[in-house]
């Protein structure tokens, strides 16, 4: 059985026919091709599928497609304005917050839900804030970094 | 703008792509393909009786089911043994599909192909498989004594033994000094199971189009894929193309192969005509592919009151698990780089390589190294605690001076070539970590305690690299080397070398890996190699470009090339701004043509004038176009150094252990890009705080990995990983014209040691044991 379903991704209306069982990661990934959104583990940990649902971080392997009809997603490839890259983007190019760049789209949702909730983090909330995305590569002191960095071009653009 | 940007902290190239969800990764790919999944098996050891796939055919989108029976010619053969070694007198590799036993949990049996993953894996779970129970063999111990064993024809499941001895200068052996030793020493060393981890898994994709077939592969050395897979579909090397594309971490599981899905996917491929994927899951991850590091040692040591080691005898037992796809590489490198930055007076190791039911063992990030330098800095904190010392005095004692470089230890290094030393500074980097850690300052107390751990890595091994370098007419230059990419930032670091050789913006500079239709030559990344092996290699490249440029201008601008320099894409005399030619139309030049297809190319075109009449258009010895391609194969190995110091808090209550500062000085030669550099070593110390506190392979008596995923094999998250604070020494190796050495693995390498010492001193107990988990400390304290 398919149903059909409407997920406003990155600002677009998509409608989509999907099994109940199909993880909104696949469906976001094989049925829309927004492939940016990684899979790392399928049960929850990695954090490396971290989407925005309405404007709250979620692990799109953990979420059935069926169970969010008619919601406004964000994956990392709507993170970009017409301007080019956001300014967690560009930190984490700056701060070299990244390396073979599996994890990143997930730290990247989830740091641009943190800043949007708390726009000066201390050390603490960065590290609680990012403590449930794992990454292999980095051992994660230039990620904290790039958090930091990322509240700071938010407040300079704030300030414009 | 300048293009001096060797030693730059430039940032990344690959960085855009990834940062925007534009990355390929193998999962990214074919999104039409047939999806590949596999039953596995669920016992450690048994044999199949029967497999049943009749309630499979019913489901919808079924394509094919394939058990070992339908494997034609060397497809059923068992995999390579990728590196023979004499010692290895028992090698064994697995078949892709597993023929009358299985040796593992997680070993595949049965290949489904379905119209989607979903449909593959319920065809799985509807495939019955009988077995035949038989008794597993776990643990390095059990699999010594038991009288099971992993292979019938592997008498005490001994895979290799190898004895390497390096007598004292007088020619005595290890254990005649250790007998005559003023101090005398032995105790036993035990070093757990980890994983590389990536968190992309491995994956194929494959497209036959009835002559050529190209794959995909998450894997760590292309070009080798490529011939593995030839010579096994039989099919002549110029049809087949392996491309890895972006790869989400390696850390060395995915330099074995190749594996049994990198051979089924394109043979269904073929057989299907059909476009196939594979994708592993994270349980297949943890039990079908590879996992490292578990050794038990038996150290003697013989030394004199100022602590010189004058004899050390290690017998190890390695685990290799069910087969030995990659020899006996592992146990070579703890044998070898145990000695470390130290002068021994003699030596003698012995391993022995063991089968157990377990996931096989190959290269971890450190391959080896870790468990060497747990070994041997163990060892000197022993000594020193005996002699009432400090342990950074111990240390000193035994060092290799700076003058004494080269420096020979007498053995055989990985790579089959002598374990000789380029060069180093031990006493200097001793003290910068002694000031940057606050050695001499630190107070101890219960509860708080230091550690420290030295190591040297041997990098940048052969047997060689290639690459090529190509300024096409629009100037810019394109760079392609074989081996591959895994997060190293291989486009930024091999740009800047292009960039500073050439005289060329980064921005122009486009750099591609691991595409075998561009440079088919390589062997991989692995070993810290790919900065030492490539670079070099596209650097000599580079020079042959600019050679031939420097030529081609000189003549249009009736200069001497010794005259002439390039910068900014612009070739010039030197002190004569204005008597300049562009790169892009040297390029243009290079390359005589009948045809034009613009304004720039027609100055090439044969009515544009300026030709000799008494030679060819290329004339002889030359060929056509600016580009160049060179290789660089190594003498021996570089070698790399480092010392790490941390400050580590145990909880009176807990146990919890809490790493409150953590340095690292760091000797890669020199550096092409610190940032990078920096990045490697903070994920490489994340790697060695996972393996010392957190990370192991819970194997149960029945061989079932009680822990396969990630919310039960933990993994450090960054609420776990202490600020890393880093300084760098630059001894350049002679060894190559770049002048660098290796500096992928390094930071994984000492870190179990450095916490064990650390422990051990805010303990006043011994750890020998890692990793160590609040619950043992919670035991060692109460006497378990």
């Amino acid at each position: 059985m398919r149903y059909d379903i409407t997920l406003v991704v990155n600002g677009i209306v998509r409608r989509v026919g999907v099994p109940a069982r199909r993880l909104l990661s696949d469906c976001l990934r094989h049925d829309l091709g927004l492939t940016g959104t990684h899979v790392g583990c399928e049960h929850g940990v990695c954090g490396c599928c971290t989407v925005l649902l309405d404007g709250e971080p979620v692990r799109s392997c953990l979420t059935f497609a069926v169970t969010v009809d008619g919601r406004q997603i964000t994956t990392v490839e709507g993170l970009a304005g017409p301007e080019g890259m956001s300014p967690v983007q560009r930190a984490f190019a700056e701060c070299h917050g990244l390396q073979c760049g599996f994890c990143t789209p997930g730290f990247l949702c989830t740091a641009t839900a943190l800043l949007r909730q708390n726009p000066t983090p201390t050390d603490e909330e960065v590290l609680e804030g990012i403590s449930g995305n794992l990454c292999r590569c980095t051992g994660y002191q230039n990620i904290v970094k790039s958090v930091h960095r990322a509240a700071e071009l938010m407040a300079e653009e704030e300030g414009r | 703008m300048t293009t001096r940007l060797f030693g730059e902290r430039v940032q990344r190239k690959e960085d855009p792509r990834l940062l925007t969800g534009q990355g390929r990764f193998l999962d990214d790919l074919g999104p039409d393909a047939l999806a590949v999944a596999f039953v596995r098996s669920p016992h450690a050891h048994a044999r199949i009786l029967d497999i049943d796939v009749s309630a499979a055919l019913d489901v919808e989108g079924l394509v094919a089911v394939y058990t070992w029976e339908d494997l034609p010619g060397l497809v059923a053969e068992p995999l390579p043994l990728l590196i023979p070694h004499p010692a290895l007198t028992h090698g064994r590799t697995a078949y892709p599909l597993a023929r009358e036993v299985v040796r593992h949990v997680g070993e595949p049996v049965v290949m489904v192909v379905a119209e989607d993953r979903y449909l593959a894996e319920d065809a799985c779970a509807l495939i019955r498989v009988d077995y035949e129970l038989l008794k597993p063999v776990v643990g390095i111990e059990e699999a010594v004594h038991s009288a099971a064993l992993v292979h019938e024809d592997v008498p005490g499941n001994v895979g290799a033994r190898l004895v390497q001895e390096v007598p004292s200068r007088s020619g005595q052996s290890a254990r005649e000094v250790i007998e005559s030793a003023p101090h005398t020493l032995a105790f036993r060393l035990d070093i757990e199971r980890s994983a590389s981890s990536p968190l992309e898994g491995r994956g194929v994709h494959a497209r036959w189009d009835g002559t050529d077939l190209r794959v995909h592969s998450s894997t760590q050395t292309s070009t080798s894929v490529r011939m593995a897979i030839a010579a096994k579909l039989g099919l002549p090397l110029p049809h087949v193309e392996v491309i890895a594309p972006d790869v989400g971490g390696g850390f060395g599981v995915k330099i074995v192969h190749p594996w049994p899905e990198e051979i089924l996917v394109p043979w269904a491929a073929m057989l299907l005509d059909r476009e196939l994927k594979w994708t592993e899951d994270r349980r297949e991850h943890f039990i079908s592919s590879a996992h490292e590091r578990g050794q038990v040692q038996f150290v003697r040591v013989g030394f004199d009151d100022d602590g010189h080691v004058l004899g050390l005898e290690v017998t190890i037992l390695h685990d290799h698990g069910a087969y030995t796809p990659y020899g006996i590489i592992v146990p070579i490198i703890t044998s070898t780089q145990l000695l470390g930055p130290y002068k021994i007076g003699s030596y003698r190791v012995e391993f022995s390589s063991i089968y157990t039911n377990t996931v096989q063992v190959t290269p971890y990030r450190g391959a080896g190294r870790p468990q060497g330098v747990f070994c041997m800095e163990r060892t000197m904190d022993k000594i020193a605690a005996h002699l009432g010392k400090d342990r950074t005095e111990v240390r000193a004692a035994n060092f290799i001076q700076p003058s004494e470089f080269p420096y020979d230890q007498g053995m055989i290094f990985q790579d089959g070539r002598p374990l000789i030393y380029d060069s180093g500074d031990y006493p200097a980097m001793l003290a910068k970590l002694k000031e940057l850690i606050g050695w001499d300052s630190f107070v101890p107390r219960k509860g708080l305690g230091i550690g420290i751990g030295c190591y040297v890595e041997g990098t940048g091994v052969g047997p060689y690299e290639g690459g090529h370098v190509q300024v096409t007419s629009d100037g810019r230059v394109h760079v392609s080397t074989g081996l591959t990419s895994q997060g190293q930032g291989h486009e930024t670091v091999f740009a800047q070398i292009a960039a500073t050789e050439l005289g060329v913006p980064i921005e122009r500079i486009s750099v591609v890996t691991g595409d075998t239709r561009r440079f088919g030559y390589a062997v991989g990344t692995f070993a810290s190699r790919a900065a030492v092996v490539s670079g070099n290699a596209i650097a000599l490249a580079c020079r042959k470009v600019r050679e031939k440029a420097l030529r081609i201008a000189a003549e249009a601008l009736e200069a001497d090339p010794a005259d002439l320099e390039i910068s900014d894409g612009l070739v010039h005399v030197a002190g004569a701004p204005g008597a300049s030619i562009p790169l892009s139309t040297v390029a243009v030049l290079s390359n005589p043509l009948r045809y034009s297809f613009d304004a720039e190319t027609a100055r090439a075109g044969q009515f544009a004038g300026g030709a000799s009449f008494d030679r060819p258009p290329v004339a002889e010895g030359e060929e056509p176009g600016l580009e160049g391609r060179d290789y660089y194969s190594p003498l021996r190995s570089t070698f790399a150094a480092g010392m790490h110091a941390a400050i580590v808090e145990t909880d009176p209550d807990t146990a919890e252990i809490r790493i409150l500062r953590y340095a690292v000085v760091h000797d890669c030669g020199r550096l092409i890009n610190p940032m990078i550099v920096e990045g490697q070593i903070h994920g490489g110390v994340a790697q060695g705080v996972g393996g010392a506190l957190y990370e192991r392979m819970a194997y149960d008596s029945h061989g079932q990995l009680l822990n396969a995923s990630f919310m039960d094999f933990l993994m450090p998250y960054a609420t776990e990983i202490p600020r890393i604070e880093t300084d760098h020494l630059e001894t350049p190796s002679p060894l190559n014209p770049l002048g660098i050495k290796g500096a992928g693995e390094a930071g994984v390498i000492p870190v179990a040691a450095v916490i064990a010492g650390a422990v051990e001193d805010a303990e006043g107990l011994p750890i020998d044991r890692m990793p160590i988990s609040p619950s043992e400390l919670f035991h060692l304290r109460s006497g378990g």
